[in-house]
């Protein structure tokens, strides 16, 4: 079970895109509060009202700031979830078998009824992709919501996974990246689409896009900061304006 | 990474344990009778004791036996197959030994290279992993498989065998040390392969995920008790190999080679567990940690 497919029919996977992505966390909501309801075990939260809560979260967005000699820091929200790599290392791992990599769409997955809980694949993971749950001793991890995108009691428009879903600025794209006319594969094609941790060799499935470069404001007219005020003192209407507001 | 007691007993104990049934399967001593009997309690105990304390690391101990299945693939799947066969092996070279006062030699070989294998795959279980630079080397397992030869030596009572190996093991353990030093340095992940940001000029985290911790910041972002590393490094090698080379130099009676155990022990529990403590997870780089990366 743990040995990886050598191909898998297809790859279902995430583009998330840097350059829209606003920071809003909608998508950490959207998929805790599908996933606690839905696919396994809850996603369980420790003290969530007290001094120091904690949880399980699938999804997680840090946010980071990036500094350029010369010009204005910039600041980019970074979306991370599991990247359903091709060569996993948190597969391979499991002892049991409980963490497999499905051969018709490519989702990494837990059958929690056979975690025993060791961690390990938590620890093969270089992304911090999966989090064991406190309360249920189980790996955790995204499902690129496998109940969502097949469940025909759905809507269509629904059949995503909830991030994608949600997601008010467009920033989250979900398709088949081994098809090369799909939506995903174009934009990530176009937009030069790019690996995390390369050097990893996971071949991480999910691809992030690359911030747009920041543009800069054109100069109207070189001479415009030597042209006169046009009027220093208001006349006519405005002087009368002037001259009243003054006295209220 | 978080050094669970768990691991760390499970790691020194059941590797000392390993190490004296190796020794006894190459009848390296080739005692009969009680004595041999009492030989097999100790490194029973301790490689059994080792290996129900690894259970308590288990969030779902009652599943274990599922960790048998994955042998083809997975490190921690391999050892618990090595191990039940080490075992296994060494009973029924114990009982020649015990009962009828004979060694079937190639029992005892074959118990002996399971014993080696437990160990080894003990430690491709971290060497394995890409993810902790200070880990992925080949020292790991080679430090693992000289401190369990060591700490079972001690306990056979191998005399000159028994200083060679120290010396190996002070040796390795520093090379260790000085290589995992700088292994994340080294290894090609950075804040900018990881997240793509900061290809011109300096990515930085500017706020985390969350305002209070989480699973994956205790797990693999352990930070304590750093700024001792060298106060406890040199703890680890006085009593791992200092005290044991002083002691057994003088005499190889019981009393001496209890106390060289203990003290090795006790050095093994510390080397064990700045070998956790200090290990860093590449994850760490997304919450801020290793700035320099």
């Amino acid at each position: 079970m743990t040995m990886l497919p050598k191909k898998t029919e297809r790859k279902l996977g995430l583009v998330i895109d840097l350059d829209t992505c606003v920071g809003c966390h909608a998508c950490v909501i959207s998929c805790k509060g599908w996933n606690t309801e839905n696919y396994g075990a809850p996603l369980s939260d420790e003290r969530p009202y007290g001094a120091d809560p904690t949880g399980t979260f699938l999804n997680r967005v840090h946010s980071y700031e990036v500094k350029i000699d010369g010009k204005e820091s910039q600041l980019f929200h970074f979306p991370k979830s599991c990247l359903h790599c091709e060569d996993a290392p948190c597969v391979t791992v499991c002892p049991t078998g409980a963490s497999y990599k499905r051969v018709e769409d490519g989702i990494v997955l837990v059958n929690e009824k056979d975690c025993i809980g060791c961690g390990l694949c938590a620890w093969a993971c270089p992304y911090g992709a999966r989090e064991l749950d406190a309360a249920e001793g189980v790996m955790k991890k995204c499902t690129l919501c496998v109940d969502r995108i097949y469940n025909e009691n759905l809507p269509e428009e629904d059949r995503v996974p909830a991030c994608v879903r949600t997601c008010p600025s467009g920033a989250r794209h979900f398709g088949d990246f081994s098809d090369p006319e799909s939506q995903v594969s174009k934009i990530s094609r176009e937009r030069n689409g790019f690996d995390l941790m390369p050097e990893q060799a996971t071949k991480p499935v999910n691809k992030y896009l690359p911030p747009r470069p920041k543009d800069t404001m054109k100069e109207v007219d070189v001479l415009a900061p030597f042209l006169a005020p046009v009027a220093d003192e208001p006349e006519g209407f405005m002087a009368w304006l002037d001259k009243k507001l003054d006295k209220l | 990474m978080y050094p669970a007691s768990s691991l760390i007993i499970f790691t020194s104990f059941s590797g000392i344990g390993f190490g004296l049934l190796f020794f006894l399967g190459v009848g390296l001593p080739a005692p009969k009778g009680m004595l041999a009997l009492i030989f097999l309690l100790i490194a029973n105990s301790l490689a059994v004791g080792g290996l129900f304390a690894a259970t308590y690391h288990l969030r779902r101990p009652e599943r274990a036996l599922k960790a048998f299945t994955q042998w083809k693939t997975s490190w921690l799947s391999r050892e618990a197959w090595f191990a039940v066969g080490a075992l296994l092996f060494m009973a029924i070279y114990g009982i020649g030994l015990v009962f009828f006062g004979v060694a079937v030699g190639l029992v005892g070989m074959v118990g002996a290279l399971l014993s080696i294998a437990t160990v080894y795959s003990t430690s491709m279980i971290y060497g394995d992993l890409k993810t902790v630079p200070r880990w992925n080397t080949p020292l790991t397992p080679i430090l693992f498989l000289v401190i369990a030869l060591t700490g079972g030596s001690i306990i056979a009572g191998l005399g000159e065998i028994t200083l060679i190996l120290l010396l190996i093991t002070a040796i390795t353990q520093v090379a260790y040390w000085v290589k995992g030093d700088t292994a994340f340095a080294k290894s090609e992940t950075t804040i900018t392969s990881a997240t793509g940001l900061g290809k011109e000029g300096i990515a930085r985290l500017f706020s985390p995920p969350h305002t209070s911790s989480n699973y994956l910041l205790k797990e693999f972002v352990y930070i304590v008790g750093r700024k001792h590393v060298s106060k406890l490094r040199f703890a680890s090698l006085a009593m791992m190999v200092g005290v044991p080379i002083a002691l057994l130099s003088v005499s190889v009676n019981l009393w001496f080679s209890l106390v060289a155990v203990i003290c090795h022990l006790v050095g093994v529990v510390i080397s064990r567990w700045l070998f956790f403590s200090q290990a860093e997870h590449v994850v760490g780089i997304y919450y801020g940690h290793r700035s320099d990366c």
